[in-house]
């Protein structure tokens, strides 16, 4: 790895888009290197990313409980949790960071739950057997991304960081096949103009918003990773997305957005569904004997605390089989009663107090008393653009971290494990790999006068003007909703070759529609939030078309890729190592043209390939 | 249900600004509040009207985004709720809702219900973090931090920096937002080193950046740290309860935050 001298660090501006969790980290230690770093992102303050919204906790190997944790372990579950759909090099290193992440985070300030002698709290979470998730109450991605961001806001205050809030990168400026700039507009004024640098790093999050209904905040979007697709970087396993198997019900067709209640619940909380279909009976009504505690009798050894992806299939099943529960039969029961009995309502009260307290607003139910209805939504892309060992795109001088890449969680994502790469990626491995960049290339060579910065400017510009021209009868939201819907029926947790065919006939009818019947209100020269979503629902339109297609080409079922023709004689997912072992990075080649599959083979030295088995 | 809506509508920071009168229909008691907003713009764009903009993201009540003041409290009227989990079973049939924007100097309008919170990270960059840098930091175990002052830390941290402590002052003061961060880092070996030091940088940025001097109540009698998870009762939230009454601050508390910071 080739180093940057200290002296010359100054001379390089790099461009951080996104403030999360590896955004802000990778922002404030590149700052604090010395670098000249700018840091972009859509809210009016870096503390506002969507990681702010993680509730449950941060994976390490510590292994403070004495349960046999170990970096080796780490590693393993993590592999394994990703059904052997992950890059190896990657997730070993990810396991070695993970206890730094932790000291730095404490150093911080971070209040992480610490027991009576003062030493740090660990509880479990899915697909481990140990525990080893560090937690501050439900709030875990506030405090982390709260640490984080007061780091960033040192380095603001140092002039190493400027922070530009309230402004969306829209483009992605390649010179000479490098990322050297992104043009971005101004949210309030509506200015669109270009910035260049050294080095883009892009830290812009997932892409589940694709499904309109999802845990993700309104304004994630694929926009920044689509974009930068759209200029030569490969989009990797798109069709890898993570539906969390407890969520708050949707209510209505009104709603806006899901509600997650956090992993951690299943630590005391145990989900069944009624044994006879269609029992409408209350929960407290219906005795033990007609109860089906599924988890814990399909994967006795895990139980409640099974992967996400299985617990999420095994409560579609229920539903699918008429035993769901809540309005319209979508939904399950998660129950304290006996965690209650146990410990007492004020020991669950002060583990989980916050996440009864929300379900209760959204709900209107109190879940001391009645079971909760959960249901599984959208949460999180493993999939997302292609990097190397180093988070650098193929195209040279762009790298993409946390969720924003596809690296280390292959085809499922464990518990806990999105905040421990996100800063795992931004405090330390950008800071080392970048330089090895930037060794290679002659500081500020591209400036806002280049030919491919104003060309940048004048697309976003007419793209944007496209859009509010069109002047047409339905809402931006309207076309969200329904291409969610799409989606959702067709690539959601189970897929099928027919439903994403479906899915491929149906999206590109739908997004020519959008090009000309989408009304979008107001000027560009303003603050304008229905031009924003419409950028937004219309890379979503692009998108989704490529997800369904890297669906339907991986002709197997493993992780939260699920294809109702691969199933083992159990339900469980049959993955064919022999044929799709590989990570498929496309490349773009026109909105409505085929894309190209790039093979990255997997190729695994220190685990052995098996049937993932939480039984 | 059927309520009449009065929104505050201004084009830009330089522009008059006004009230004006929108009709939601049919709004089910389950829609958050934003959401029955949703459906009130989807009407104004499909009638050729600008919609009425605000500011929101997580919809989960932890980002801090949303920011309106609801029949003049900031957030409305349920305890420890901002705006986007606030729902609409919490309104009756025919009620009329008034709807404005933070109002402090110290945060100007954008345009409508958005306003320009700069001021608070100027705050937080004045000294809001401890002056650790990145790698090279001891084992999280290293230093023991005894639970009572984690769980204090905690109350305090949980603050998620909307801004509604400012629109709730009748100084329009950001006392509350800087203690939630002076207190938790003082609370904090980590972060004590530095404590006596932020205070001072903190509070003289607050100033700075236009907000007023704490004036101990709120416009509606009461104050309080707008954070919507979290447990009620301890430690900070102690602190902050003799501010629901005005003018009424025990000492006892008193010397708690000059020890502590």
């Amino acid at each position: 790895m080739k180093l940057v001298n200290p002296a010359n660090k100054r001379k390089y501006k790099i461009l951080v888009v996104g403030t999360g969790l590896a955004g802000g980290a990778a922002a404030a230690s590149l700052g604090e290197l010395g670098y000249n770093v700018e840091a972009f992102c859509y809210q009016d303050s870096a503390r506002r990313a969507h990681s702010i919204a993680a509730q449950g906790g941060i994976n390490a190997a510590k292994n403070y409980p004495n349960d046999g944790d170990s970096i080796y372990r780490l590693f393993y579950d993590t592999i394994k949790g990703g059904d052997f759909r992950a890059r190896e090099a990657d997730v070993w290193r990810l396991a070695q960071v993970s206890n730094n992440i932790i000291d730095q985070c404490v150093a911080q300030g971070v209040p992480f739950a610490r027991d009576y002698a003062g030493y740090l709290d660990n509880r479990s979470f899915g697909g481990a057997q140990v525990s080893r998730t560090f937690f501050a109450r439900g709030q875990t991605g506030q405090q982390l991304l709260l640490g984080a961001y007061s780091a960033l806001s040192r380095q603001v205050k140092a002039g190493s960081v400027k922070l530009f809030a309230r402004t969306e990168m829209l483009d992605l400026i390649v010179v000479d096949g490098e990322a050297k700039g992104i043009t971005v507009r101004d949210l309030v004024t509506g200015e669109i103009r270009s910035h260049v640098g050294d080095a883009v790093v892009l830290c812009t999050g997932g892409y589940v918003n694709v499904f309109y209904l999802s845990t993700n905040a309104m304004g994630c979007s694929v926009t920044a990773n689509w974009r930068a697709h759209k200029k030569g970087a490969f989009f990797a396993n798109p069709c890898y997305t993570q539906i969390h198997p407890t969520c708050i019900p949707q209510s209505g067709e009104h709603q806006s957005k899901l509600t997650l209640m956090s992993e951690s619940l299943r630590n005391d909380g145990r989900c069944w569904a009624p044994k006879k279909a269609g029992d409408n009976r209350a929960p407290g009504e219906i005795p033990e004997e007609d109860r089906d505690y599924y988890l814990e009798r399909k994967y006795p050894s895990f139980g409640n605390l099974a992967p996400r992806d299985i617990a999420s299939r095994a409560a579609k099943e229920q539903c699918d089989d008429s035993r769901g529960v809540g309005p319209g039969g979508r939904g399950v029961y998660l129950d304290f009663a006996d965690s209650i009995k146990r410990l007492g309502e004020d020991t669950i009260r002060s583990r989980y107090g916050n996440l009864f307290e929300m379900y209760e607003k959204i709900t209107d139910e109190n879940a001391y008393k009645v079971p909760m209805r959960i249901y599984p939504a959208p949460h999180y892309s493993m999939g997302g653009l292609w990097v190397d060992y180093n988070c650098e795109s193929n195209v040279p001088g762009l790298f993409v971290l946390g969720e924003a890449n596809f690296s280390v969680h292959g085809a499922n994502r464990l518990g806990a494990s999105a905040l421990m790469q996100g800063l795992a990626d931004g405090y330390f491995v950008i800071p080392y790999t970048i330089a090895n960049y930037l060794a290679k290339i002659k500081p500020g060579t591209v400036k806002n006068d280049h030919p491919e910065c104003k060309k940048s400017v004048e697309d976003v510009k007419s793209y944007n003007n496209r859009l509010l021209n069109i002047n047409g009868k339905k809402t931006v939201s309207e076309f969200h909703r329904e291409l969610g819907k799409i989606m959702w029926n067709n690539v959601g947790m189970a897929r099928s070759e027919e439903s994403l065919k479906d899915a491929i006939k149906k999206i590109p009818v739908l997004r020519e529609e959008f090009w000309k019947n989408v009304k979008v209100t107001g000027s560009g020269e303003e603050l304008n939030q229905q031009l924003e979503n419409a950028g937004r629902v219309a890379d979503f339109l692009e998108f989704g078309e490529l997800m369904a297609k890297d669906a339907l080409h991986r002709n197997e079922s493993c992780g939260g890729h699920f294809r109702t023709e691969h199933q083992m004689p159990d339900g469980e997912a049959k993955r064919d190592d022999e044929n799709y072992c590989y990570a498929a990075a496309w490349e773009f080649k026109g909105v409505d043209k085929e894309p190209e599959l790039h093979k990255e083979p997997l190729t695994f030295e220190n685990v052995h390939l098996a049937v993932r088995s939480y039984k | 249900m059927n309520l009449t809506l009065h929104v505050w509508r201004q084009k830009g920071p330089k522009e008059p600004g006004k009230l004006e009168q929108y009709e939601a229909k049919n709004v089910s008691p389950d829609q958050s509040f934003l959401e029955m907003l949703d459906e009130v713009n989807e009407q104004l764009i499909k009638n050729g009207k600008e919609p009425v903009v605000f500011d929101h993201d997580c919809r989960e009540g932890i980002c801090g985004m949303c920011s309106q003041v609801i029949n003049g409290i900031p957030h409305g009227g349920q305890e420890r709720t901002t705006v986007c989990q606030l729902h609409m079973r919490s309104f009756n049939d025919g009620d009329t809702i008034y709807i404005e924007p933070w109002r402090a100097l110290a945060f100007p309008i954008i345009r409508d219900l958005i306003v320009d919170r700069n001021g608070l990270e100027k705050i937080m960059q004045a000294g809001g973090y401890t002056s650790c840098h990145t790698g090279g930091v001891a084992d999280g175990n290293a230093i023991l931090v005894p639970q009572k002052d984690a769980e204090y830390a905690m109350d305090a941290a949980e603050c998620i920096g909307c801004g509604a402590c400012v629109a709730a002052c009748p100084n329009g003061s950001a006392m509350l937002y800087t203690s939630a961060k002076v207190a938790q880092l003082a609370a904090l070996p980590q972060g004590k080193a530095e404590a006596a030091e932020r205070v001072c940088n903190m509070t003289e940025a607050m100033q700075e950046a236009g907000f007023g001097n704490c004036s101990n109540q709120s416009r509606s009698g009461r104050a309080r740290l707008q954070h919507d998870r979290g447990d009620a009762g301890s430690g900070f939230r102690q602190l902050l309860e003799p501010l629901r009454v005005p003018g009424r601050v025990p000492q006892r508390d008193q010397r708690q935050v000059h020890r502590k910071a």
